[in-house]
């Protein structure tokens, strides 16, 4: 695996010739989800062992609950927050990978969803909510208390939104946010 | 646990009181207490039992991927790899990779086998330093010695290589930082076979010792079941029988060229965890001896990169096998020189989900035993 086949591509063209060309390995669990979730779910074929199902915050659960179900998907690697402040929106995407099934080893899954962005947030109680999926999968149980305190995204039905990283009496903005500008810079 | 974390009155997140039970003891083990490192695990007691463990990282944190959004792609070199000084090599690997596929440049072949040598190096040097702190938390000096001793083998192989000890940053975007030096490979083969003939002694003295099996072995079990629901990696999720290594299943660089075995342990106790990053030295040997021999002898270490290159405007997420487990690098990039949003996965921030799980029903004395297998790191985990 080398960054060979990432280079040759024309720069004006990519989305829509890689869409093209998803494997048909790929192709069989992707269909599987758009079958399933139709219009509420926009599925694409990044490159080799990539793919991206971008979904609407109410439906995360569902998708989630569907893919631990219907597919090897069995735990998640990494959980991402990040600020987009110009959509008025924070993004967190949740990498998904399988050790149980050999064949989907390489895989890794990114299910990606944005929750409303509040100009002066209150951590917890302001629209910057999320479903949590720790009872679906487990292991982003403190990925997801990671990005409570650093972007202030509560996940509810999350049992333990604690702090993790950040000092107990942390009272600035969560500070991953782009308004956080880092001291001395 | 959960039902106590319900307060009656409501409380904003984070500032929830915990009501604590007469007859249990809540323990503090941590943060400057020498048996957990930089960090603190509240332990509750009934007695001499666990009954709960909530581990409190936090206390080395650098905000890494924060500083990582107001610096250039190459400006982040060296800031990236403290999380893990050790085992610096492995920790910028998927940075690396993700930056080289981010800025579409290729690396040479000679390059490549160079940063698996580097990074199977600095995989030992690392576990060296793991297994000394290992050892001397179960009462076994020799074991704190002999490893400490040992890894001076390799750093001083990783300082001819790279000119420094510890902190190399020697991997870049498009190869290698600078050429190894003359006669280089027969240095480095005689220093490794050494190196994997002292690590062999480490059995009579360490691992078929009978306290050290008899405080390890049946301690902290972690099923197979669990070692995947709670996603665990690396050393920890192959002690549980899962045959799961990124440089097998997702081989990047040369890898795919090796011959790689994948150590597998089934019992996932504390000895089989401890027991895995020592087979996996010994592996590393193996890899380094393959990759010396089939390594181009002559040719270009790096591509030149533009000045500050600017990344795609893309999403990119690579990972590597690390010390610790897989480390994963996700960088956001909006076509400017800088990534818009950088975030490392590690091995160690994976791992700590388990420690609760490992600790409940344990007796307090085991605790050190079943904390220290899980080879976590708490500056990566902070990072």
């Amino acid at each position: 695996m080398s960054t060979a086949e990432t280079t040759p591509p024309p720069k004006a063209t990519p989305p829509e010739k890689v869409e093209a060309s998803a494997p048909s390995f790929e192709k069989s669990f992707i269909d599987q989800i758009t079958n399933h979730f139709s219009d509420d779910v926009e599925v694409e074929y990044i490159k080799e062992n990539r793919t991206r199902v971008n979904v609407k915050k109410e439906k995360i659960v569902d998708v989630a609950k569907f893919i631990k179900d219907n597919t090897p998907f069995d735990h998640a690697e990494s959980v991402t927050g990040v600020d987009f402040p110009e959509d008025k929106e924070i993004g967190v995407i949740y990498h998904l990978g399988s050790y149980t099934d050999p064949a989907y080893s390489k895989q890794v899954l990114a299910l990606a969803t944005r929750v409303p962005r509040e100009e002066n947030p209150n951590p917890g109680n302001d629209s910057t909510k999320l479903s949590s999926l720790r009872e679906i999968f487990y292991s982003v149980e403190f990925h997801e208390r990671e990005i409570f305190e650093m972007l202030g995204v509560y996940f509810e039905g999350h049992p333990d939104n604690r702090r993790l990283l950040l000092p107990e009496d942390w009272a600035d903005l969560p500070p991953l946010r782009k308004d956080f500008t880092n001291k001395g810079r | 646990m959960t039902d106590k974390l319900i307060p009656t009155k409501q409380m904003p997140p984070g500032l929830q009181v915990d009501q604590v039970d007469d007859r249990i003891m809540t323990l503090n083990v941590g943060p400057q207490h020498p048996g957990s490192g930089h960090m603190r695990i509240i332990v509750r007691i009934d007695g001499d039992y666990i009954v709960d463990a909530d581990p409190d990282p936090g206390y080395v944190h650098r905000g890494e991927e924060k500083m990582a959004e107001a610096r250039n792609y190459i400006l982040n070199i060296p800031h990236l790899e403290r999380p893990v000084i050790h085992d610096s090599c492995n920790i910028l690997y998927p940075y690396v990779l993700g930056v080289e596929d981010l800025v579409g440049i290729e690396v040479t072949e000679r390059a490549k086998y160079i940063r698996v040598i580097t990074a199977e190096l600095n995989r030992c040097i690392y576990i060296q330093y793991w297994l000394a702190i290992y050892g001397i938390f179960l009462g076994h000096s020799t074991m704190f010695m002999w490893p400490a001793g040992d890894r001076e083998l390799l750093i001083d192989l990783m300082e001819k290589i790279t000119g420094a000890r510890v902190t190399h940053s020697y991997f870049i975007p498009g190869g290698v930082r600078n050429d190894v030096p003359a006669n280089f490979e027969d240095v480095c083969l005689r220093q490794v076979n050494y190196f994997e003939k002292r690590i062999k002694e480490y059995a009579d003295v360490f691992y078929d010792n009978p306290i050290l099996k008899a405080r390890t072995e049946d301690t902290g079990v972690l099923s197979r079941e669990d070692a995947i629901r709670l996603g665990t990696t690396g050393s920890v999720l192959r002690a549980s029988g899962v045959d799961y290594d990124v440089r097998v299943k997702e081989p990047y660089d040369v890898y795919d060229d090796l011959d790689v075995h994948t150590n597998v342990l089934k019992a996932g106790d504390s000895y089989a965890r401890s027991k895995i990053p020592w087979l996996d030295m010994i592996e590393s040997c193996n890899i380094i001896r393959q990759a010396l021999e089939k390594m181009p002898k002559s040719g270009s270490i790096r591509t030149k990169l533009k000045p500050n290159p600017k990344g795609k405007d893309e999403e990119v997420y690579r990972r590597v096998e690390s010390g610790r487990g897989a480390a994963g690098c996700h960088i956001i990039s909006k076509s400017k020189p800088e990534p818009y949003r950088l975030k490392l996965s590690v091995g160690s921030f994976r791992n700590l989900i388990a420690l609760p799980y490992l600790l409940k029903g344990e007796k307090l004395g085991n605790m050190p035993a079943v904390y220290w297998s899980l080879n976590y790191w708490p500056v990566e985990a902070d990072r």
